[in-house]
C-alpha cells in the first residue's frame, strides 16, 4: 500500500498522528506504517498516558483505541472535548455493532473503524480527517482541475461542458471533489453517500464510480478519477 | 430414608408443619382460655339471680309472718333435692336451722356477697368422718359455693347460696378438651408432614436428582412429571421446556462451530498453503506480490464471513438495540435498488422496484438496509441463468396487518421445498451455487434481520425463479 503511494501520489501535507493504543505489536506497525506515509506518529501505550500526551502535544489527528487498561478510549476522548481539545479522533474497536458505533461517535469521535481493517483504509480516514479541520464545507463551487461542481445549483460542468448526473452521482463526486487529493475509500463512499455501513457482498460501488466516470471522463482529453489499487479511489486534476 | 432431626428440620415440610402446629396450638390454647372465662362468668352471673331470687321470696316470707315463718320456709326449702344453701344463726354465729352443718369461719361476719368462693359441708356429708372421730375439716370436703349474708331486723344473720360444683365441672371438661385437641393436633401435624410433606419432600427430591444427572452432562434427561398437573408437575413441564430451549441452542451453537470450523479452516489452510508454496519455490518478486495481495483478498473475504456469523449470533441471541426508529421501507428499497441498479444493469438483469410511497416499520435502517441488498444480490447473481431476459422485481405491499417486501427474480429458482428451507440456514449453499461466490451467509443474515423485527423471511417458488419475502408486522393496522 505504503508502496503505491510511493509509486506516483503524492503525499498530503504530513501530519503529526498520536497513536494511543494498548497492542505493542499493533502500535508499532502503525508507527511504522504512519512514518512510511510520511507522516510522525508518537505512540501512547494506555489511556492515561495518551490523555497526558494529546493534553499537551499538538497533533493534527488521534487514532484511539477504544478498549485499553487503565482508561478506556472513549473517557480519553469525553475528557479531551471538555478541555476544548477539537484534534479530530478515529476511534478502532472490535466492536463493530452499529449501537458501538454511535456510542463512539456520541463520545466525540470522528470516525470510527472496526478492527481488524486494512491500513490503507485506516490511513485515508485519517488523511480525510486532518482536512476536514480546514474543510470546504462552506465553499458553494468545488473545482477540481477544469471540473467544476455548484452545490446551490446542483451542476457539473467540464472544461465549461454541461454534465447531467443522477441525485446519487451527483453526491458521489461532490464528496469526491470535496476530498480531492485525498484516497477515498469505498467503505467511505458506502458510508457517506449512502448512509450505509455494512459491506455489501458485491461491489457496487465500483460499478457507480466507474459509471460517473464514464460521465465525468469521456470525451475528455485527461483522466481525473483515478483508481488507487488496493485503497479505492482519488479525484486529482493536474 | 434416616434422617436426624436437623436434617428432619432442614425440609421445608417438616418446617411448615411445625410452624402451623405451632400456630394452631396457640389459637386454640387462646379460644379455649376466652371460652372458658366467658362461661364461667356467665354461670355465676346466673348463680347470683338465683341467690337474688330466693332472697327476694325469703323476704316476702319473713314480711308475712314474721321469724317462725321464715324458719318453715327456710327448712321445707333445704329438704328439696338440690336445694340452694340456706342457714340461719344466732349473733354469735351459732347455726340455729338450715341445711349447712359448716361452714369456713369468718363467712358470717361481713353482711352482703362473699367476696370469694368459700367451702363448707351440708348435713347428711361427712358423717362417716365424724363418725370415725376425725374432726370436721370443712375445707377438705372440696364444696365450694358462694352466698349472700343478711341481717334480719333481729339481729339474727341468714345466708342464702348456692353451690359452685356445675361451673367447675364445665371448667375441668374444657381443660380436659384442650389437652385432648392439641395432643390431636401434634398428631395431625405428624401425619401431614409424614404424607403431604415427604410425600413433596420426594417430589423435589427428584427433581435435584434429575437436575444433578443433567448438570452431570446428560443434556437429553428431562425432570420427572407425574401428570397430576399440579405446581411440582407445571415446574418440571416450564423447566423441560427451558432445557429443550437451552438444548436447542446448545445444539445451534454446536452447528455453528462445526461450521465455522469447516468454513473458517478451508481458506485458512489455503492461505497457509498458498504462503508455503510461495516461499518453497524461487520466486520473483512479481510473484511474491501476487502471493501476498492474494494473502489479503482472503483474509479480507474470513473477516467478512467472521462478521457476518458474529452478527447473527447477536441478532439470533436476542440482541436489543437502543437505536430502533422509524423506518421508511419504500425509502429502503429505492435506496438499494439505486445501489444495485448499475450492477444489475452490467450484468444484463433488469431491475424494477414498486415501491410506492413511504410505508413506515419501527427498526433498523441499517439492518433492514443490508437484509435487503443480500437478497437483492443474490437475485441478480440467480436470476442470471433463467431461459428469458434476466429480471429482478422489489415490491412492497401492505395489507392484513403484515407489510410485505418481496424480492422476485425469473431465474431457476429452488423447486425443491427441503431446499427453500434449507437456504435461509447458515452456510448452507446449495449444491448449484457453490459456483458462485459467497459466504452462504446471506439468507441467514436476512433471516435474523427478520427475527429482530419481529417478522419472518419467507421463500416461495415464483415460477420460474424464486420470491423472497421480508414479511413485518404492520403496527398501524392491527386487525381487531
Amino acid at each position: 500500500m505504503a508502496a503505491a503511494r510511493t509509486a506516483g501520489i503524492a503525499y498530503n501535507d504530513a501530519m503529526k498522528i498520536l497513536v494511543i493504543e494498548d497492542d505493542r505489536e499493533a502500535a508499532n506497525y502503525l508507527e511504522k506504517a504512519f512514518t512510511e506515509a510520511g507522516h510522525t506518529a508518537h505512540v501512547a501505550g494506555d489511556g492515561e498516558t495518551g490523555f497526558a500526551l494529546a493534553d499537551s502535544g499538538d497533533y493534527d489527528v488521534m487514532v484511539v483505541d477504544r478498549m485499553m487498561p487503565r482508561r478506556d478510549g472513549l473517557s480519553v476522548i469525553a475528557a479531551l472535548r471538555s478541555r476544548g481539545n477539537t484534534t479530530p479522533v478515529l476511534i478502532l474497536s472490535a466492536l463493530g455493532e452499529v449501537d458501538d458505533r454511535v456510542t463512539g461517535l456520541r463520545a466525540g469521535g470522528d470516525d470510527y473503524l472496526t478492527k481488524p481493517y486494512a491500513f490503507s483504509e485506516l490511513l485515508a480516514r485519517v488523511e480525510v480527517l486532518n482536512r476536514r479541520a480546514s474543510a470546504k464545507e462552506s465553499e458553494t463551487v468545488y473545482r477540481v482541475g477544469d471540473l467544476e461542481l455548484d452545490r446551490l445549483s446542483h451542476s457539473v460542468r467540464r472544461a465549461g461542458r454541461e454534465i447531467t448526473l443522477q441525485p446519487r452521482e451527483f453526491r458521489l463526486l461532490e464528496y469526491l471533489m470535496r476530498h480531492a487529493g485525498q484516497v477515498v475509500t469505498r467503505t467511505m463512499l458506502l458510508e457517506n453517500v449512502w448512509d450505509y455501513h455494512f459491506d455489501p457482498q458485491t461491489n457496487v460501488i465500483d460499478v457507480h464510480v466507474s459509471r460517473l466516470r464514464g460521465k465525468i471522463e469521456k470525451g475528455f482529453d485527461a483522466p481525473i478519477l483515478h483508481t488507487i489499487r488496493g485503497a479505492g479511489y482519488m479525484l486529482r486534476g493536474d | 430414608m434416616a434422617l436426624s432431626v436437623p436434617a428432619i428440620m432442614r425440609t421445608t415440610a417438616a418446617r411448615l408443619s411445625a410452624l402451623y402446629l405451632l400456630l394452631f396450638a396457640l389459637c386454640a390454647i387462646l379460644l379455649v382460655f376466652y371460652m372458658t372465662s366467658l362461661s364461667s362468668r356467665m354461670l355465676t352471673a346466673q348463680t347470683q339471680e338465683t341467690i337474688n331470687d330466693e332472697v327476694l321470696g325469703l323476704a316476702r316470707a319473713y314480711q308475712r309472718g314474721g321469724l317462725p315463718t321464715l324458719v318453715r320456709v327456710v327448712e321445707q326449702r333445704s329438704r328439696q333435692p338440690g336445694a340452694n344453701l340456706y342457714l340461719i344463726a344466732d349473733t354469735n354465729g351459732q347455726i340455729l336451722t338450715g341445711n349447712v352443718r359448716s361452714l369456713e369461719p369468718g363467712v358470717l361476719e361481713t353482711d352482703g356477697w362473699t367476696t370469694r368462693p368459700f367451702s363448707y359441708q351440708r348435713y347428711g356429708e361427712g358423717e362417716a368422718d365424724r363418725q370415725r372421730g376425725v374432726a370436721s375439716a370443712p375445707a377438705a370436703t372440696g364444696h365450694n359455693a358462694i352466698a349472700v349474708v343478711l341481717r334480719l331486723p333481729n339481729q339474727m344473720i341468714m345466708l342464702v347460696g348456692r353451690d359452685l360444683g356445675e361451673p367447675e365441672r364445665f371448667r375441668a371438661v374444657v381443660s380436659r378438651a384442650l389437652m385432648l385437641a392439641v395432643g390431636m393436633m401434634g398428631l395431625g401435624g405428624l401425619l401431614i408432614w409424614f404424607f403431604v410433606g415427604r410425600a413433596a419432600l420426594k417430589r423435589i427430591d427428584g427433581v435435584s436428582e434429575a437436575s444433578r444427572r443433567i448438570m452431570g452432562g446428560d443434556l437429553t434427561g428431562r425432570l420427572p412429571v407425574t401428570g397430576a398437573g399440579d405446581e411440582f408437575d407445571r415446574l418440571s413441564e416450564n423447566l423441560n421446556t427451558m432445557l429443550a430451549r437451552i438444548a436447542m441452542l446448545n445444539e445451534g451453537l454446536k452447528q455453528v462451530s462445526d461450521n465455522i470450523a469447516h468454513d473458517l479452516k478451508t481458506p485458512l489452510t489455503r492461505l497457509r498453503n498458498r504462503a508455503e508454496a510461495t516461499l518453497a519455490g524461487n520466486h520473483k518478486v512479481a510473484d511474491y506480490r501476487a502471493a501476498l495481495e492474494g494473502t489479503i483478498a482472503e483474509s479480507d473475504h474470513l473477516i467478512k464471513t467472521f462478521n457476518a456469523i458474529l452478527m447473527i449470533s447477536r441478532l439470533e441471541a436476542g440482541y436489543s438495540s437502543e437505536h430502533t426508529t422509524r423506518v421508511d421501507l419504500a425509502a429502503a428499497v429505492r435506496d438499494v435498488v439505486e445501489l444495485y441498479e448499475p450492477v444489475a444493469e452490467e450484468a444484463g438483469v433488469a431491475l424494477e422496484a414498486d415501491a410506492g410511497t413511504t410505508c413506515m416499520v419501527d427498526g433498523n435502517r441499517e439492518l433492514i438496509g443490508q437484509a435487503l441488498s443480500n437478497i437483492v444480490d443474490n437475485a441478480i447473481k440467480y436470476s442470471q441463468d433463467a431461459t428469458a431476459k434476466p429480471a429482478v422485481r422489489v415490491a412492497l405491499a401492505r395489507g392484513g396487518g403484515r407489510i410485505r417486501l418481496t424480492v422476485t427474480d425469473n431465474g431457476q429458482g429452488i423447486p425443491d421445498a427441503t431446499d427453500r428451507e434449507r437456504a435461509t440456514e447458515r452456510f448452507v449453499r446449495l449444491e448449484k451455487s457453490r459456483s458462485q461466490p459467497g459466504s452462504g451467509l446471506g439468507l441467514s443474515l436476512a433471516k435474523a434481520v427478520m427475527k429482530f423485527h419481529g417478522g419472518q423471511l419467507d421463500l416461495a417458488p415464483a415460477d420460474p425463479g424464486l420470491s423472497v419475502t421480508m414479511d413485518f408486522p404492520d403496527k398501524e393496522d392491527r386487525p381487531k
